[in-house]
């Protein structure tokens, strides 16, 4: 049988928050390796 | 809390470090984000793109913007491993007790974690996207803050500021670095500007919060070579400090105004060291610290305000006696 934890309110707020968060930074991630590919293909000597 | 007490197969005697609320962090984004230090953070992008600016040659604006964006994660992540490493003495300051930790909102263990992770991530991404040199020297100074500063010195020795100063001032070298691929004679000026205003500064603070660093344990000078000697070391350091200042236009990378602005902030930065100097024993009150400490945080944002100032001036005046 598995156990599970139950999660009170604030820690399910708490892990709400945290999601958005690295949801938002590897959102960040893959827009900033597209800039970063475009501008070393298109721009000489960067 | 069922996890914590069914783990079948696992030594009964092993403390699995989950606590009471099941291994379940309640820190939410917000106090991960107080956990990079976002003041100290404001400080470091403000001197880094200033050393950018100033570095002879060009970057890309969107390639200097993740460098920047790169430099202020490693710091923050310095200052995560900082927190998670100081947590036991944070608990007893008055001025950092209500720190995620201390007050129980992330665990040690998520906030070590979550440093290393960005540490990582920061090194690589400016040695990958910017170059190789300005990657090393944020690895170096991540490493210099966490280990020599916070691991070593902090915690051993009253000159602990001074040399872990150094890691402050790295980040406009860092930002040179990104445009030039190296360090130079002129980022190592600015370096010094921000290396010999780190003891002065903290001076200052440990005078007013002596019982604060004295109940934690810290060994800052003013608790164990007594305020006197603080006060004289305060003065002592003040005037090679407004010198620095100044250094960019003596050695021609910087115009005789700047200098002017310069030499004008270092003569009140030395006056307010004088009023510390001279402010009398057992003064419970320490106005003249309190100020000296307000002063320098102004002192140090202006100074690298007036670089960037200058540093565009000359081209916009000639930019506009073109049109005249």
């Amino acid at each position: 049988m598995i156990d599970t934890v139950d999660m009170t309110e604030a820690q399910r707020k708490a892990r709400r928050s945290r999601s958005i968060a690295i949801g938002l930074a590897l959102a960040g991630l893959v827009l900033l390796f597209y800039v970063v590919t475009i501008i070393k293909m298109v721009v000489p000597g960067t | 809390m069922a996890l914590a007490h069914d783990q079948g197969g696992l030594d009964a005697g092993v403390d699995l470090g989950l606590g009471e609320t099941g291994g379940l962090s309640e820190g939410g984004a917000r106090d991960f984000v107080l956990l990079l230090k976002p003041r100290v953070m404001s400080l470091v992008v403000f001197t880094a793109f200033t050393g950018m600016m100033l570095a002879p040659g060009h970057i890309h604006p969107l390639i200097g913007l993740i460098a920047i964006l790169c430099i202020t994660v490693g710091a923050g992540a310095a200052g995560a491993l900082n927190m998670w490493y100081d947590a036991d003495i944070d608990a007893v300051m008055t001025r950092t007790a209500r720190r995620p930790i201390p007050t129980g909102k992330i665990r040690p263990d998520e906030a070590l974690a979550f440093g290393l992770v960005l540490a990582a991530f920061s090194v690589t991404l400016l040695a990958l996207l910017v170059n190789w040199a300005a990657g090393a020297m944020l690895a170096f100074t991540i490493f210099f803050y966490v280990v020599i500063y916070t691991m070593w010195l902090k915690r051993s020795t009253p000159q602990n500021i001074v040399i872990g100063g150094a890691a402050g001032a790295f980040p406009p070298m860092i930002g040179w670095a990104c445009v030039t691929g190296s360090i130079s004679f002129d980022s190592a000026v600015l370096f010094l500007i921000i290396f010999l205003w780190t003891p002065p500064h903290f001076w200052a603070l440990a005078l007013f919060k002596l019982r604060d660093y004295g109940s934690a344990g810290i060994p800052m000078l003013p608790n164990v070579a007594g305020e006197a000697a603080t006060k004289r070391q305060v003065f002592a350091y003040s005037i090679p400090m407004a010198l620095s200042g100044v250094a960019p236009a003596l050695l021609g990378f910087a115009s005789p105004a700047y200098g002017a602005v310069a030499g004008l902030l270092g003569a009140v930065f030395v006056w307010r060291a004088w009023l510390v100097l001279k402010m009398p024993d057992g003064d419970a009150r320490m106005i003249p610290a309190k100020k000296l400490f307000g002063f320098s945080l102004i002192y140090l944002f202006t100074i690298f305000a007036a670089l960037l100032a200058d540093h565009f001036a000359a081209p916009a005046l000639a930019l506009l006696g073109g049109f005249a």
